[in-house]
């Protein structure tokens, strides 16, 4: 019956501490949340610990969704959040490990090498900036980019400006693996 | 979507995996406990991996920036390189995988990974993240003796550079103000007495919210004088024409010492008609930073905003400014009239984002400064869960930029939301220098008392720079000892002096400060006479002592003097009783040696006896708080 129930209401219910109506969003959501935190890492194994975290942290979250925005606007914020996050934690956790001299080193080779055998794909998608790799991960999910603009916080033309500028980086990248 | 990216997302859908049917399930098991967790209680998240990744890089990195030696922090280095390398998985991961991918979730819990770490550890180098440790160990490390600001601020210690604090976002921040316990004194030696009134009662929600959480508050949480001044008492007040308030001296027995008598000092404010009272000029200054989207934090407040919204008058006016999240005003300055514009702007703050809010603190003053007229209050309220961070760093620079701006008019009150990570000692201090109250909200209830109740008083001083002193008279008091104020202590010339800043006395308000004191000749004197001192002092002992109070007219430069003889054997009253038993009870919780055998048990029949009409229920609430101190340490 609560299959009809629409997202919103269910996260307000969830929101007021309904247990079975927050299972039941998150089990709605799950594959398309787990799809998108693939687009934002680019790595299934990176995604599937996001996914992790952003589940893990949902139930706190809850309390800032209202009413006005659609769940998965809110939902792929909280995700870009957490990816945020991520980033943000794994840059203090390499430059902690930059000082550790040679075994750095060595390991930092072994990357580079690992890397040339990852397909384009991944490649073209890291080669973006955390900005553009958001914004593309949002508009290759089917959202507008008004859409895009409400869940990353800035102006829709910053979007349009963003995935000009990505299809430009792509295009160069794309170039230049064709010479390569 | 256009056809350059057509290709890029044909790759990507094709790319995309199906998400792992068994982390899919484990993911949702997760979330739903969590939920769980979260409903039952208001206890943090279960440890995820990410703080497992922090606990155990905090704890190296506490490690390299505890060794000074280059040669031991080379050596220890290398050792603790290979032994996290090849004795734990994260390291084990670290030497296979590609450095971007290198942040391996573990489900572990943050225990196991830091356990782990500590095997690994060669013997002299402590291991233990100190930055994330539990409370619990940060205070069993405290020595005891503290000034002013407690011992156990981790922003004391230097744990990692500050570039680094990304890395610290432990669960546990709380640093609490406070001092020793204030010992007994001899009044031959020391007969005279001097501290500042204490109007805040942020120390009795903590203890509240400790105890309803089920665990006993730490000692330094415990600030005597807060719980006391919690409650509303029913003193006499100021005739019409007398000074701002009026002392009431209570003599009477010492619930937990036969041999001791108790000095009870109230002071109450004199209530204005809310009609007579100028117009306010309120700005808030809200935290917005993504730790304040907790459902005990950003939307309290929104509730306790609402009702306090009811109780303004037309002509006050309101503005919002918010910083850490997205910084700035978000409300200019609107009439209380204009609910809806308020409302709106309350239901609009949203908590998220980095922290880039630099000068919140400089811009509300600005409003501030912007909507003050003549014969008006301007008052900053800091509502925040302990991020500071309201553009200027150095707490010095802060303590003295609101004294500035208090001495040109405009006060600040702080209000504290949630636990995980509030500075009760950064708020004690801004609150102190801004005239201001501090309180912590952790309940609906608890911001209908802070602004709804005493609104009028919370925002009105009716008397500044309050200052208490007795002298006890040496031919009738042998011992004093003054129960709570160990923060607000002053020097004995510190009194006359009208430049030193002293707590605003709030309309309505009132004041409770007691001492225990031995009488003359009792068996409870501790002190031994001494053998090279004229030890006896003759004289009139009908008084018992001599109690001098100083305070400012509100805008007066210049202190007034009022002064009471302290008599022997005051009858009691149940106001004082009910204070007393309350006394006693902040002093079990502070861990107290002067109750003897007196306990919970006492405390609990002592406050039921004298309950009294208890309009707000804030009495009954304080004996179920005995008892479940009672039930948790075991009595």
């Amino acid at each position: 019956m609560r299959m009809t129930t629409p997202d919103e209401d269910l996260a307000l219910a969830a929101a007021s501490g309904d247990g079975a109506a927050f299972a039941m969003l998150l089990d709605r959501h799950y594959d398309r949340l787990f799809a998108f935190c693939f687009r934002l890492t680019g790595a299934r194994a990176e995604a599937e610990d996001l996914t992790q975290d952003i589940c893990a942290a949902l139930p706190a979250k809850l309390a800032s969704y209202q009413r006005r925005a659609k769940v998965t606007t809110w939902l792929y914020r909280v995700a870009v959040n957490a990816a945020h996050d991520r980033r943000r934690r794994r840059a203090t956790y390499v430059k902690a490990s930059a000082g550790w001299g040679d075994w750095e080193v060595n390991r930092t080779e072994t990357a580079i090498e690992d890397a040339a055998k990852i397909d384009w794909l991944t490649t073209a998608m890291q080669s973006l900036n955390d900005d553009l790799r958001d914004t593309l991960a949002l508009v290759l999910d089917d959202m507008t980019h008004a859409q895009a603009a409400e869940i990353l916080g800035v102006s829709e033309g910053t979007i349009s400006w963003r995935i000009s500028e990505a299809k430009k980086r792509l295009k160069e990248f794309k170039e230049k693996e064709d010479v390569a | 979507m256009s056809d350059d990216l057509d290709d890029l997302k044909a790759a990507m859908t094709s790319a995309t995996p199906s998400p792992d049917g068994a982390r899919r399930a484990e993911n949702l098991a997760l979330a739903r406990q969590n939920f769980e967790t979260l409903q039952g209680s208001a206890k943090p998240l279960r440890p995820t991996s990410e703080n497992g990744q922090n606990a155990l890089w905090t704890g190296v990195k506490t490690m390299l920036n505890t060794l000074t030696s280059k040669g031991a922090l080379g050596a220890t280095t290398a050792l603790v390189a290979c032994g996290f390398l090849f004795l734990t998985p994260t390291g084990q991961d670290l030497l296979r995988k590609p450095a971007p991918m290198t942040v391996k979730q573990e489900t572990e819990s943050a225990a196991k990974t830091v356990d782990t770490l500590r095997r690994a550890t060669p013997q002299p180098v402590p291991a233990r993240p100190k930055a994330s440790s539990p409370l619990s160990e940060l205070l069993t490390d405290d020595s005891g003796a503290a000034g002013l600001t407690a011992t156990t601020s981790p922003a004391d210690q230097p744990i990692v550079p500050a570039n680094d604090l990304s890395t610290m976002q432990s669960s546990d921040t709380e640093a609490f103000a406070n001092a020793a316990a204030n010992p007994v004194k001899v009044v031959s030696e020391e007969p005279v007495s001097t501290f500042s009134i204490d109007v805040d009662t942020a120390s009795y929600s903590l203890v509240r919210s400790s105890l309803q959480n089920g665990s006993m508050p730490p000692h330094d949480a415990v600030r005597v004088e807060e719980m006391i001044n919690y409650f509303p008492y029913d003193y006499a007040g100021p005739e019409a024409g007398e000074a701002p308030f009026r002392p009431t001296v209570t003599v009477m027995g010492t619930p937990w010492n036969a041999g001791t008598q108790l000095v009870h000092i109230g002071l109450q404010g004199r209530m204005p008609k809310v009609a007579d009272r100028p117009a306010l000029n309120l700005v808030f200054l809200i935290d917005t930073s993504g730790s304040m989207s907790d459902a005990n934090k950003l939307s309290l407040l929104k509730q306790s905003f609402r009702l306090m919204l009811d109780n303004l008058r037309p002509e006050d006016q309101v503005a919002i400014v918010e910083y850490a999240g997205s910084a700035g005003q978000v409300l200019a300055p609107t009439a209380a009239s204009d609910r809806t514009t308020i409302l709106q702007a309350i239901q609009g703050l949203g908590a998220g984002g980095s922290t880039n809010g630099q000068g919140g603190l400089e811009q509300a003053y600005a409003v501030a400064a912007s909507m003050a007229e003549d014969g008006e209050v301007s008052r900053v309220i800091l509502a925040t869960d302990g991020d500071f961070n309201v553009g200027i760093d150095s707490p010095e620079a802060l303590k003295t930029y609101i004294a500035d701006k208090r001495d040109s008019g405009t006060y600040l009150s702080v209000l504290g939301f949630g636990r995980d990570n509030l500075d009760d000692a950064t708020m004690q201090a801004l609150a102190q220098n801004g005239n201001g109250i501090a309180a912590f909200i952790d309940t609906l209830s608890e911001a209908q008392k802070v602004l709804v109740d005493q609104l009028t008083g919370a925002l009105f001083p009716i008397a500044g720079d309050v200052k208490v002193q007795v002298e006890f008279n040496p031919a009738a008091v042998a011992e004093y000892r003054l129960i709570g104020y160990e923060t607000r202590s002053l020097r004995r010339e510190d009194f006359n002096n009208d430049t030193v800043d002293a707590g605003d006395l709030g309309a309505g308000h009132s004041v409770t400060a007691i001492y225990e004191v031995t009488p003359k000749g009792s068996d409870a004197v501790l002190n031994d006479p001494l053998r090279y001192q004229a030890a006896e002092v003759s004289g009139d002992a009908a008084e018992l002592g001599f109690l001098k109070l100083r305070y400012k007219e509100p805008g007066e430069d210049v202190s007034k003097l009022l002064e009471v003889q302290i008599a022997q054997g005051t009858a009691t009253n149940s106001e004082a009783q009910f204070a007393s038993a309350i006394a006693g009870f902040g002093q079990l919780l502070s861990g107290s040696d002067y109750l003897g055998d007196w306990g919970y048990a006492q405390a609990i029949d002592l406050a039921t006896a004298n309950r009294g009409a208890d309009a707000f229920g804030y009495r009954t609430e304080a004996v179920q708080l005995m008892r479940l101190a009672k039930s948790l340490s075991g009595q």
